[in-house]
């Protein structure tokens, strides 16, 4: 498959007043044609900020790509100017925000805020724009398009604004759709809905995606391959199977095993993550989820584990693989669900720096 | 919309009465009469003079005949200036400082607005530093103050501009830039807060999203959101500077109506202090409702006619 975007050892900084917070430090990942890839991590894990990143929707300042690159359709972005970033923002990538709630310009009828892009990056004529704007409306999943057009935000519910911000998004067919939490902000019923459209029009339209978020409910739902990120690194990459039935790395651990499920009934506590984050204006010597690890040894509070590999598609930063490492059970939770998957290698595989 | 209005202006009425009732009965509770003067008046001269204009009558009645006489758009006449009504003074004055006003009122607001919108702009570079040192500058400096500097440096040492006096274009420019600086400093203060606070919001990175100049999203997306703060403050600032600035009018000796505010007080000439009062809400309570039209018309989510805010 065509890969449409590489992404190499990025690295993000952002200059504060308390120092330079390094935010996302070396993720490496590619995507391919029509693939769907999730990024999962807590809050400030960094994801957020790699997916701007690739937008260039970063501050800049107090925001700085301190490294690496950013290939899409084997183009760096990381050296473009903003001139040349206005004619890939919106018309080979696109983002749909967090909140649909404030995302919306509020002073702005729906219809104009889809036409922007149209005449912006087609060179449509305004009554073609608005042709097509009631289209996009009508494909979202809107009912009554010809009037919901010229109607504000402040009229529309929080998944109908959705799905209008989905519309702009994908007004001048992007290539890339870059989803930030696109269902967070709204009600379970309404998640699914806005789900099956994306899925639905991935197919349609042949787009990659990248969907970031924290809901691992969600990531089952519509991934193809998961990342999951800590500290602004991906600690664990593989395919859904991959992540969700043979998870290596105890941060994926911890984040499956903190995952409510209805069979639990109540006998046992849900599972959390103690700890927060490490302060990223002074990443901790090795491996930063050492902290908070109850499996970590004693070499990951010196050396911070190199990535190894499990299977073709399946990584995860973690000293646990080392040849040498002992065996450790992961959590209850966790291990009712492992099970043995074809693909993997009989033995993790160092990997070479730069893969 | 017409029904909103019709409302709009019941209410005005009723304010209107308010304010005149007030003013009424303080003037009349303020010791002294307007024909208090050093000068010991005869007791039956001044008999006379309270007959004549009907100040012996007891309160109700004069209050009455001062309602009648309002609706009718009659002010009565003056009792300083015998040879003139209210109305008079009014129509001689309003109309110079209308045009005063209009003037500041533009200046104000464009470069208000230019100053500000640049400063968010450049958020901290020097065109940031350099338009609030102007805006600090104009807040701080009294309006008589810039109008003798002006005076001083454009007219007398440069003669570009008349001194004083109110008679063509050019005499108006000095009046009116002395007027517009503070209301200018302080529309750029809060163009610029208001759109600092505008373009951290989501929708402005969604605009960017989709491969907009920031010269697009500034015009478009930024300022009409911007705008609702400085459109509040529009509404007080229109009435006091159309109807006259009493210092500003003096400086340049422009016969405008903002003198009349504060001679009539100390003259007790009565039927002045009224009718300027009344005249003055007038143009406030107006220019208010202008500025809750304007809001229905800037945001959307503003409906006029159920008069909530939509959500």
């Amino acid at each position: 498959m065509e890969k449409i975007l590489e992404v190499k050892d990025l690295e993000v900084s952002f200059q504060t007043y308390g120092g330079s917070v390094k935010a996302v430090r070396g993720v490496s990942f590619d995507l391919h044609k029509g693939e769907t890839l999730a990024i999962v991590g807590e809050s400030g894990s960094g994801k957020s900020v790699t997916s701007q990143t690739i937008m260039k929707l970063i501050p800049m300042p107090p925001g700085k790509i301190t490294g690496g690159q950013i290939l899409f359709n084997g183009d760096d972005i990381v050296p473009k100017t903003e001139k040349q970033m206005e004619k890939i923002r919106g018309k080979e990538i696109s983002m749909i925000f967090q909140d649909p709630m404030t995302s919306l310009n509020p002073t702005m009828k729906i219809g104009t805020q889809i036409m922007e892009g149209l005449i912006k990056h087609q060179n449509m004529s305004k009554q073609a724009a608005k042709t097509r704007a009631v289209e996009l409306l009508n494909l979202v999943g809107i009912p009554m398009p010809e009037r919901r057009v010229n109607q504000y935000p402040h009229e529309f519910s929080g998944g109908m604004r959705q799905r209008a911000m989905i519309a702009i998004a994908l007004a001048a067919n992007p290539k890339l759709l870059i989803a930030d939490e696109p269902t967070t902000a709204l009600d379970v019923t309404i998640q699914a809905q806005i789900l099956d459209l994306m899925k639905d029009l991935q197919s349609k339209m042949d787009t990659s995606i990248i969907f970031i978020t924290h809901d691992l409910g969600v990531v089952a739902n519509v991934a193809d391959r998961v990342a999951v990120m800590y500290a602004g690194q991906i600690v664990e990459m593989g395919t859904v199977d991959e992540i969700f039935y043979d998870p290596r790395h105890p941060y994926t651990w911890g984040l499956l095993a903190s995952m409510p499920s209805l069979d639990n009934d109540n006998k046992a506590d849900l599972a959390a993550i103690p700890g927060t984050p490490p302060d990223l204006t002074n990443p901790p010597k090795g491996d930063a989820f050492a902290a908070r690890n109850q499996y970590a040894l004693a070499i990951d509070f010196e050396e911070e584990p190199p990535m190894y590999q499990i299977s073709e598609t399946h990584f995860a930063k973690t000293w646990l693989l080392h040849p040498d490492a002992p065996k450790v059970e992961p959590p209850e939770a966790v291990k009712k669900r492992m099970r043995q998957l074809s693909s993997t290698f009989d033995q993790a595989v160092l990997m070479k720096e730069g893969k | 919309m017409a029904k909103y209005i019709g409302k709009r202006l019941l209410y005005m009425l009723i304010s209107l009465w308010l304010i005149i009732t007030a003013t009424f009965f303080f003037m009349r509770i303020a010791p002294g009469n307007p024909f208090t003067s050093e000068k010991q008046l005869p007791p039956e001269i001044e008999a006379n003079l309270n007959a004549h204009y009907g100040l012996d009558k007891p309160w109700y009645a004069q209050y009455g005949d001062y309602l009648l006489k309002v609706v009718k758009w009659d002010f009565g006449p003056s009792f300083k200036y015998k040879s003139q009504t209210v109305n008079d003074l009014i129509s001689e004055g309003f109309p110079v400082s209308f045009i005063l006003g209009m003037e500041a009122i533009l200046l104000a607001v464009a470069f208000g607005l230019i100053l500000g919108i640049i400063a968010a702009l450049k958020h901290n570079k020097w065109q940031d530093y350099t338009a609030m040192i102007i805006a600090v500058a104009g807040i701080s400096v009294p309006s008589f103050i810039m109008a003798t500097f002006l005076q001083y440096f454009l007219a007398i040492k440069m003669g570009i501009f008349p001194v004083a006096r109110f008679e063509t274009f050019m005499h108006t420019i000095l009046p009116a830039l002395a007027l517009a600086s503070t209301p200018m400093a302080f529309i750029a203060r809060l163009t610029r807060s208001s759109m600092l606070e505008v373009m951290s919001n989501d929708y402005i990175k969604t605009a960017k999203a989709k491969g907009l100049s920031q010269g697009v999203i500034t015009v478009k997306h930024a300022i009409r959101n911007a705008l609702l703060p400085v459109v509040t403050y529009m509404g007080p600032l229109t009435a006091g500077i159309l109807t006259g600035s009493f210092v500003i009018e003096r400086i340049f000796g422009i016969p405008g109506l903002g003198a009349h505010f504060v001679t009539s007080i100390t003259n007790r000439d009565y039927t002045v202090i009224m009718g300027v009062t009344v005249f003055y809400s007038i143009i406030l309570l107006a220019s208010i409702l202008l500025v809750d039209i304007a809001y229905g018309i800037i945001d959307p989510r503003i409906k006029l006619a159920g008069g909530k805010k939509g959500e």
